[in-house]
């Protein structure tokens, strides 16, 4: 069929790409040492910013906010020496990008056991860049209740705001150019462990 | 990337393995929205989707009406008995209306097989097909198997027998259709007369005889007697088919232990199916409802955007 076959020339198109010699090395942001680092600044100013007797919970975005939440999560049990409510949420329904059919995520749970009503939330995410994403998480939390309060943690945040949103919890401040791309790389996801800046590759028009 | 690259649900048989694991995946993440304070996401905020029936539906309309709702689309209801269609206005012509009311998504329930394959190649417009005839209901098919997938945990080998009126039932055609290509052992069973003399083509081994249907099945579906499409008499009384092919809680007992019970309803109690049976432990008939409406959301959402492709070409 006409359209299966533009997309395989695409992808043909890219890795083409990639065979040529490349100009710019990727440079690395933070090694697996210094995520370490960050996230236990950063589990350190939750427990700080919060009062030690709000009731809270750390909810992770899909994908990659998921994993980062689970080590906050972790790191804040072991300050605190006592359970913290953890939950995913899975924001694809509320993209506002839906409608472009060729970068469409796979759909999965959003998995929040517990009632958020009078929670304070925070919400774990890899990389802050344009907003969007964290806009679209807001509005699903407020379909799943009215929490107390949401607060933002973020391992990267990028600038290139397009939404007035910012993070309560930064890992690392980074200046980039609108044609790179963070990569935050995650052993559970990924073959290693690292924060690495590369440039986006030059699509072929589409 | 994960999204249906095609413009239309038409039917299993256009649909890869893939895909269909694609839609019951999607269908699962979907079925939560029930389970919410607000039952209802953003995500087709903004699109129309009209519903085309020109055959009297209940359940596939309402189910159809609540996934459109709970994904946020706004929604034009079009029955054939209360449109321009009682006035003489043919198939064709209503469809060429409603396309220049610029609607993303219609679904369409025609009598005629074949009636949302003509619809596809005249409109821009995605069409989901609602049931055709005899010919196919593939959201009916994707509900079951995410039904039996729910509660099973696989569909590969597992062995299901379809009982009843073959020859008339969309439902048994996408059913057979789909459960073959996903591994399964589909048996199809009914009178001689009401069975298709090649159905075997579809995939199916094709019996008389009920028990050797129900014989260590995992899965028992009944079909109605679709006495409004039967012209001829196919067997002589309906309680002849009930002594016959009739759902009994004996009979039941020849299927596995475990053994789910389905029907896509209406249901005719007493004759394909017994009260005991139907409201019984191994019954999932209301799961298969509740499922209805996620497996129609997911194909919903799977084909927003997809409006304006050409359509997939048919395989024959």
């Amino acid at each position: 069929m006409w359209y299966d076959r533009r997309a395989f020339c695409g992808a043909n198109f890219n890795l083409n790409v990639n065979h040529m010699p490349k100009k710019s090395v990727d440079r690395q942001l933070m090694s697996a040492a210094e995520i370490d680092l960050a996230l236990a600044r950063i589990a350190a100013e939750i427990i700080e910013k919060l009062s030690p007797r709000d009731e809270f919970a750390i909810i992770g975005i899909r994908r990659r906010g998921v994993h980062l939440a689970q080590r906050l999560c972790a790191k804040v049990e072991a300050i605190l020496k006592r359970s913290v409510l953890n939950g995913i949420l899975d924001i694809t329904l509320y993209r506002d990008d839906l409608t472009t059919i060729s970068n469409r995520p796979m759909l999965r749970e959003t998995s929040i056991e517990f009632d958020i009503n009078n929670l304070s939330l925070v919400l774990v995410d890899d990389v802050l860049y344009t907003g969007r994403t964290v806009r679209a998480a807001l509005d699903g939390l407020v379909d799943l209740g009215r929490p107390k309060r949401v607060q933002l943690a973020v391992l990267i945040d990028r600038g290139h705001r397009e939404l007035p949103i910012q993070a309560d919890y930064v890992g690392k401040y980074v200046q980039t150019a609108d044609d790179e791309i963070v990569e935050v790389r995650l052993n559970e996801e990924d073959a290693d462990e690292r924060v690495v800046l590369v440039k986006r590759p030059k699509s072929a028009g589409a | 990337m994960a999204s249906l690259r095609q413009k239309d649900l038409l039917g299993i048989e256009q649909l890869s393995v893939e895909e269909i694991r694609l839609i019951m995946d999607t269908a699962d993440a979907l079925a939560q929205v029930a389970d919410r304070p607000v039952k209802k996401v953003p995500t087709l905020r903004g699109k129309t989707v009209i519903n085309l029936f020109f055959e009297p539906s209940t359940r596939t309309r309402s189910s159809f009406e609540l996934a459109e709702k709970r994904l946020s689309a706004d929604i034009l209801n079009f029955t054939a008995s209360t449109s321009s269609v009682s006035k003489g206005e043919t198939l064709l012509d209503t469809a060429r209306n409603l396309e220049s009311m610029a609607p993303d998504i219609i679904v369409v329930r025609h009598a005629s097989a074949g009636a949302p394959h003509m619809l596809s190649r005249e409109c821009r417009s995605s069409i989901v097909n609602a049931g055709d005839g005899m010919h196919e209901h593939p959201t009916q098919a994707l509900l079951d198997a995410l039904t039996v997938r729910q509660v099973k945990g696989r569909l590969e080998q597992l062995k299901i027998a379809l009982i009843g009126d073959i020859a008339h039932s969309r439902v048994a055609r996408s059913d057979t259709l789909l459960f073959h290509k996903m591994g399964a052992e589909v048996w199809v069973c009914g009178p001689p007369s009401l069975i298709p003399w090649d159905y075997s083509r579809l995939g199916a081994r094709v019996t008389g005889h009920i028990e050797e249907a129900l014989d260590a099945a995992d899965v028992v579906m009944m079909l109605r007697v679709q006495h409004e499409r039967q012209t001829e008499a196919f067997f002589p009384t309906t309680r002849e088919y009930y002594n016959f092919y009739g759902l009994t809680r004996e009979r039941l007992r020849l299927a596995k232990k475990d053994t789910i019970v389905m029907h896509p309803g209406p249901m005719n109690r007493g004759v394909e199916i017994d009260s005991d049976v139907a409201d019984g432990p191994s019954s999932v008939i209301l799961l298969q409802v509740a499922n209805g409406i996620a497996a129609r959301m997911a194909v919903l959402y799977l084909l927003s955007g997809n409006a304006g492709l050409k359509p997939r070409k048919q395989s024959r």
